[in-house]
């Protein structure tokens, strides 16, 4: 198929940016988003052009690096997908594709489709762990019980990729889904209890101060997310979060 | 001739590490604020190692070309992790991990490394429960088990199809506490493009800011390198894009021996290629050979009848079919090592059996497995006479139940429904048991040098067993490196902080800095992807799955032809003090190409089958064994640790004699 793509261009933070259009030929449909990207790129650098940056890394849908905003959609119009895993049978011949990177204030672009997550890694480093050192001797792994429905919706919320999807899709820019999901995952654990109230509270000032916004239930982020993470992790979030704050810091 | 000390201590081998961690060195709390420690890379091994030293005191300063740790390759493993906890009473032991490892390694591990792999393979499930790593658990609320190939009992620990990523995340929270705490140093987006040494220890490196592509010194007491395997190599594998071993070979370049680079695992169950344009093929756990039957046509008349899309395999009659495993391993049929699973494959596909446009694929059907549980259900449901609908619809929820996740994602990038029609896999490169040589303490031949992770060579031999990449991860960086580095770093405590303003960072990153402007200012035709793809099929056809002597001085040959023009005619865009994706992957496949060298010529002196490496002038002539792998322990019971000279070419062979005192070697059979 013979495609017309639209895509951002920003040589850096500071560059103001503009859709540049460009035509691939003979694309097939069983090549994935980011091969025919690859395929763009191998023209351009022929030609004597800049390749387009985008990040990227395992093509397989779980290291989270991939991000575009494809037509609107982040990680492009198939759903439970990223972009990686996007196929080009998703498209029509003649087709024009608008890709832009992931948009929010707190994901600032680095270059062209690239943007800068690490707004996440802190909001992680605030509480997103379990205070034990490492040691031959924590007690065994069987010690405490754990029930399967627990263990189970504990790792459904442990599946996030930390793409930043749900951000790039939420009106407010909001990172509720993946606060939440991190959040849920310890509070449906004992291991996590001890520290749960800490850990909620300063998550949730770090997310507002790297400047995330509110959700407003609107649920984009859990149809765009391509793990599935759920809503219920945002509520979960509240409640832990209301909890806390009957407890003393 | 050889100057290769494993170190490992005396004693017998059940005893061997303890004792020793009883007399090691260790530094005092105060001193160790005072030591600093640069990890490369931070999947399982290194996020591990990196969270650990910094608990224990050392400042930590971490590097990865990601924009997170938590996006390591590590991220991809599906399966499970082995452990030794034996909590399904099924006969588990520290030796029968020890056992399984070294023989499915093909005898070609050091035994006391793997023996203490084992022993502290049941702490890593403790510490990563306490990390908050959700297993799978039964209905009592106690950890799951699964079986893996290779092996008799259920010692798997397993996260869905994502144990990788839950145990890489469990990492990545322990060190997000440290890095919050200031004791980790995070550099993402950075990338190590060599290793400097001061009097003959490893003292720092020089790194890129891929965002700015400012080159900078770090300076350390102890370099770590966790950067990985080498399957790029091959252009196409199931590794990460970015996956590559420049650390590594520049490691290796400055004076750490280069171990095994021919003990390459082919993973059988992989999604075919499909076209010129692929980029990397994507693997699907093994554990589907539970249940799926591997097959090709009978007649070659169908074969070829299916590779132009005329006919379906489901058009195929049951008589009609070659279920070659079954066939040629009634004892262990589909379930068969990784390596003599994807030999059979290429045979098959060699002989033109293959099933789709490219001729290079197999089926893995379950028609049979629905058939069979859609019974057992209907049974268990008390359903009389149920018929041949509800049967397929009661087993299709079974498999649905069991394989769910991996028949969607085969679904999505396929486009077919392996519920109805028999999946096609084909193996791909996968995971790389050669590298960088360490001794017992993990440190290269370079002093305070260490390698941990897939870049060592150290506990698999010639062929992994499934689910025990984790494990070993895990062990270097939770378990063995903090302990051994201290040994090391006793000695270290009166150093001081190591200057960066010296000739020797300056001659390093005068290097480096040279060859990045020759990339930029080299006005050559080719992209850096044409160079890859082209070394990448050099390597898969004569130094694969099944390799020769003729293929493989073809391959040295066309090797350094090709990276001679590589120098000469390679294209890089833009400049070097900007992001620039293309001038990262320049540096990798220079390094690839001259890896990929060396590989061919160890591949070439192995004159022997074992494991992965596959000699087709060594195969059994006779008997019930005819024509499968032939080992020879008595030339080739040794590791091969090549130290480098100028030219891959030239590169000189240590050997490291492997010794068998608790373990008695036996050739592996199937039958």
């Amino acid at each position: 198929m013979n495609l017309t793509l639209k895509i951002w261009r920003q040589k850096g933070p500071e560059d103001k940016g503009k859709l540049v259009d460009y035509k691939v030929n003979d694309i097939s449909e069983h090549m994935s988003f980011l091969e025919m990207m690859d395929v763009l790129n191998e023209q351009l650098i022929e030609q004597g052009d800049e390749p387009v940056a985008f990040d990227h890394d395992c093509r397989e849908g779980i290291c989270g690096m991939c991000s575009m905003y494809i037509n609107g959609e982040a990680h492009g119009p198939d759903r439970g997908v990223t972009t990686c895993q996007l196929h080009m049978r998703m498209f029509n011949d003649g087709d024009t594709i608008y890709i832009e990177p992931f948009r929010a204030a707190a994901f600032p672009v680095i270059k062209d489709l690239v943007v800068d997550r690490t707004a996440f890694e802190r909001i992680q480093q605030a509480g997103g762990y379990i205070s034990v050192n490492t040691s031959g001797n924590t007690q065994d792994a069987n010690a405490i019980p754990i029930s399967k429905h627990a263990a189970d919706e504990a790792m459904d919320a442990a599946t996030c990729i930390g793409c930043g999807a749900c951000v790039a899709t939420c009106k407010n820019s909001s990172a509720m889904l993946f606060v939440g999901a991190k959040v849920s995952q310890y509070a449906l654990l004992p291991q996590g209890q001890v520290e749960a109230a800490d850990r909620v509270r300063n998550m949730v000032a770090q997310m507002d101060l790297e400047g995330f916004g509110n959700c407003t239930n609107t649920g984009a982020c859990e149809i765009e997310c391509p793990k599935g993470i759920s809503l219920e992790n945002i509520a979960r979030m509240n409640r832990e979060f209301l909890s806390a704050s009957f407890i003393d810091s | 001739m050889s100057v290769l000390d494993s170190k490992v201590p005396k004693g017998p081998i059940k005893d061997k590490w303890t004792t020793y961690k009883d007399k090691i060195n260790l530094v005092n709390p105060a001193n160790k604020r005072n030591i600093d420690v640069i990890v490369v890379g931070t999947g399982l091994a290194g996020g591990s190692a990196a969270a650990t030293l910094a608990e224990l005191g050392y400042n930590v300063k971490a590097f990865a070309y990601q924009d997170s740790p938590r996006r390591a390759h590590s991220i991809a493993a599906q399966g499970g992790i082995n452990a030794a906890k034996n909590y399904q009473g099924d006969g588990d032991s520290t030796y029968r991990l020890f056992y399984d490892t070294v023989k499915g390694g093909d005898y070609r591990s050091r035994e006391a490394n793997v023996y203490r792999l084992a022993e502290v393979s049941a702490n890593i499930i403790d510490q990563c429960v306490a990390q908050g790593v959700p297993f799978a658990r039964d209905y009592g609320g106690l950890l799951d088990n699964r079986s893996f190939g290779g092996v008799l009992v259920s010692r798997t620990f397993y996260a869905k199809g994502q144990t990788g990523q839950q145990l890489l995340l469990g990492a990545y929270s322990a060190m997000n506490r440290q890095i919050a705490r200031g004791k980790i140093q995070m550099y993402n987006r950075h990338e190590m493009l060599d290793v400097v040494k001061i009097d003959g220890k490893a003292r720092g490196i020089i790194a890129r800011n891929l965002i700015t592509g400012e080159i900078e010194r770090h300076s350390a007491h102890a370099v770590v390198i966790a950067s990985g395997g080498y399957g790029n190599v091959y252009f196409l594998s199931t590794n990460a894009m970015g996956s590559n071993a420049t650390a590594a070979w520049k490691i290796h370049k400055k004076g750490a021996f280069f171990a095994n680079p021919c003990y390459t695992q082919i993973h059988p169950t992989c999604i075919p290629r499909s076209g010129d344009y692929q980029s990397k093929l994507t693997l699907m756990s093994e554990s589907l050979r539970n249940d799926g039957r591997i097959w090709v046509p009978k007649n070659i008349k169908d074969a070829k009848a299916i590779q132009q899309g005329k006919l379906k395999p489901t058009q195929i009659a049951e008589e009609d079919r070659d279920y070659y495993l079954e066939r040629r391993y009634p004892a262990f049929g589909n379930l068969v090592p990784r390596d003599v699973a994807s030999r059979a494959a290429k045979e098959r596909c060699d002989a033109g059996y293959g099933v789709n446009a490219t001729g290079e694929a197999v089926y893995l059907d379950f028609a049979s497995a629905i058939q069979r549980y859609g019974k057992e259900q209907a049974k268990i449901h008390g359903i009389k006479n149920p018929s041949k609908e509800k049967i397929t619809e009661l087993g299709e929820a079974i498999v649905e139940a069991k394989y769910g996740n991996l028949f969607q994602m085969y679904e999505k990038i396929v486009d077919e429904n392996p519920y109805k029609t028999p999946m096609m896999i084909y193996p791909a490169t996968h995971y790389t048991m050669g590298g960088v040589w360490v001794d017992y303490n993990l440190m290269t031949t370079v002093k305070g040098l260490y390698c941990i992770g897939e870049a060592n060579f150290s506990d698999h031999g010639a062929n992994r067993l499934g689910a025990s990449a984790l494990m070993q991860g895990l062990a270097d960086g939770y378990f063995v490196l903090p302990y051994t580095i201290g040994d090391y770093l006793a000695d270290e405590i009166r150093t001081g902080a190591i200057a960066t303003d010296t000739k020797e960072f300056e001659e390093v990153e005068s290097e480096v800095k040279e060859r990045i402007n020759f990339f930029i200012n080299n006005k050559g035709s080719k992209s850096v992807d044409y160079f890859h793809k082209r070394l990448g099929k050099i390597m898969w056809d004569k130094v694969g799955m099944s390799r020769n002597e003729k293929g493989l001085k073809e391959a040295m040959a066309e090797i350094k032809a090709l990276r001679e023009e590589f120098w000469k005619e390679v294209k890089v865009p833009g400049k070097a003090e900007e992001m620039n994706p293309e001038l990262e992957k320049a540096g990798r496949v220079a390094d690839f190409l001259e890896l990929g060298e060396l590989f061919a010529k160890d591949a070439l002196m192995r004159e022997e089958s074992c494991g992965g490496h596959f000699r087709e002038e060594s195969v059994e002539l006779e008997g019930e064994q005819k024509g499968e792998a032939k080992r020879n322990d008595k030339e080739f019971a040794f590791v091969a640790a090549w130290e480098y000279k100028g030219e891959p070419a030239d590169a000189v062979l240590h050997k490291e004699a492997l010794e068998f005192n608790d373990i008695e070697l036996k050739q592996r059979s199937y039958k």
